[in-house]
């Protein structure tokens, strides 16, 4: 399967065969990613971090990965300070750091950003979330979370919080109706997954039902995958701890879930996990971060033509 | 009715091309697509709630240009039924319907306000057009978002 200089936009952009394929290169990566081998895969490669708004964590996942991977990373700074202030264009943007470096990481608040910028660029561009829209290296390695952690194949998962509004968990959902999935969507009314999703993905292949708690769904999935509900949404702050309360886990909430039941959630979390399940083998959110290193330097590896 | 009142009512044109058929109240938004009259030096008039064999219609005629087919297409977008006549020496030429095309660029904006389309970057708007039973949809290559409604009202 060929990777080399292609540009990572958009999940809609994969098969199952390319996703199985960035998985099973992300697993070799993991004992690089931790620290227990060298690598020098990207050696004297350089990676642009360009982030036209913060998100720290995914910064430091590709820098993480990148660095890993013996590469050197070129880190824009706060971009809004400088050119967009002077009125540049994305695409001047893209065509003056193209010729600086050999992979470009991109995020920027305009949906669409990402497939503009890699129209104009000569290197691939890795799509880091561009406003509402894509954020393909998190699916991935969310992907490859239930893969390490649970299994793909067969797989039963609840997804609990906003269903509405969050992309992360309309992005998942596409990508497991790939694997057939069943999935039972939990969410305040007010929160529930669009119906056009619902039925997109149905088409595709998953089964979907909805429910309205957690304790309803639990005994009978895989993974549970827990968002946050922001305050924001609801105009009432009474509704809104009402709703929050209720979506939120605690040890009783798993009683009588399956022993191996593996909870996820993209983070940072607010309160809808209780801290009393991080010492459980269901917690599986922080090493749903760590993941994101390995699949990133899949990602890297492939597009850079390092490996195949 | 006589000469003089057929020569008011509807000129007939020696050579050009007829756009027959547009849907009732659209020909301006025709016009629009077509960047006319600013693209053609002849004459162009236009019939608007104008009565034909299936109730009204609206028709535009331009003088001495005849219009090529991608170039026309695209108004299938708002006037699906319409028809492109050519003329020449008086006589219809050429008699084609409009072809919806499958993909347009540059003739409508994204309704999406957050989409990168509509900022001040070097690109043109692209969508795919696909027909459903509820009609034409557009969707944009860029940010996802579908227009299915009020097509016109994005007309760039
Ligand atoms: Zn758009």
């Amino acid at each position: 399967m060929k990777f080399k200089d292609n540009h990572i936009i958009s999940k809609k952009d994969f098969s199952r065969e390319m996703i199985d394929h960035i998985l099973n290169a992300a697993e070799k990566m993991e004992p690089i990613a931790r620290g227990e081998q060298r690598s020098d895969l990207l050696s004297g490669k350089i990676l642009a971090i360009l982030f036209f708004e913060p998100s720290t964590r995914t910064r430091m996942s590709f820098e993480t990965a990148m660095l890993r991977l013996g590469g050197d990373v070129l880190n824009l700074g706060s971009i809004d300070a400088s050119s967009i202030a002077k009125g540049e264009t994305l695409a001047d943007t893209i065509r003056v750091v193209d010729g600086y470096v050999d992979a470009i990481v991109l995020r920027h608040p305009k949906e669409g950003a990402a497939l503009l910028a890699s129209e104009f660029s000569s290197v691939p561009i890795l799509n880091a979330g561009d406003g509402a829209g894509q954020h393909p290296t998190q699916t991935l390695l969310d992907l490859y979370t239930i893969k390490r952690e649970s299994h793909l194949e067969g797989l039963k998962i609840a997804l609990a919080g906003d269903l509405k509004y969050g992309r992360t968990v309309h992005s998942l959902c596409y990508a497991l109706s790939l694997y057939g999935a069943q999935i039972t969507l939990i969410s305040p009314k007010e929160l529930r997954m669009p119906e056009e999703i619902i039925n997109d993905i149905t088409a595709k292949g998953a089964k979907i039902t909805e429910c309205d708690s957690i304790e309803e769904a639990i005994s009978d999935v895989d993974v549970l995958y827990m968002t946050r509900i922001q305050k924001e949404r609801f105009p009432d702050p009474a509704e809104y701890h009402k709703v929050a309360n209720k979506l939120k886990i605690t040890p009783e909430t798993l009683k009588n879930a399956k022993q191996e039941l593996k909870i996820m959630h993209p983070l940072p979390r607010v309160n809808e996990i209780d801290t009393r399940i991080d010492d459980t083998p269901h917690a599986c959110y922080f090493k749903q971060a760590f993941y994101g290193v390995p699949v990133r330097m899949a990602l890297l590896g492939l597009v850079l033509g390092a490996i195949e | 009715m006589s000469d003089i009142e057929t020569e008011l009512r509807v000129r007939r044109i020696e050579n050009g091309t007829v756009i027959d058929h547009i849907t009732a109240g659209k020909a301006l938004n025709v016009l629009k697509i077509l960047g006319l009259p600013d693209s053609s030096h002849g004459v162009v008039s236009v019939l608007i709630n104008s009565y034909g064999k299936y109730g009204k219609k609206d028709v535009v005629k331009i003088e001495n240009r005849e219009l090529k087919g991608e170039e026309v297409d695209r108004i299938a977008l708002i006037a699906p039924n319409a028809t492109i006549n050519i003329i020449r020496n008086f006589n219809v030429t050429r008699k084609n319907k409009v072809q919806i095309p499958s993909f347009v660029e540059g003739v409508v904006g994204c309704i999406n306000p957050n989409c990168i389309s509509n900022s001040n970057e070097p690109i043109t708007s692209k969508f795919k057009v696909t027909t459903e039973d509820t009609g034409l949809k557009l969707r944009c290559s860029y940010c996802g978002r579908v227009i299915s409604e009020n097509i016109a009202e994005q007309l760039l």
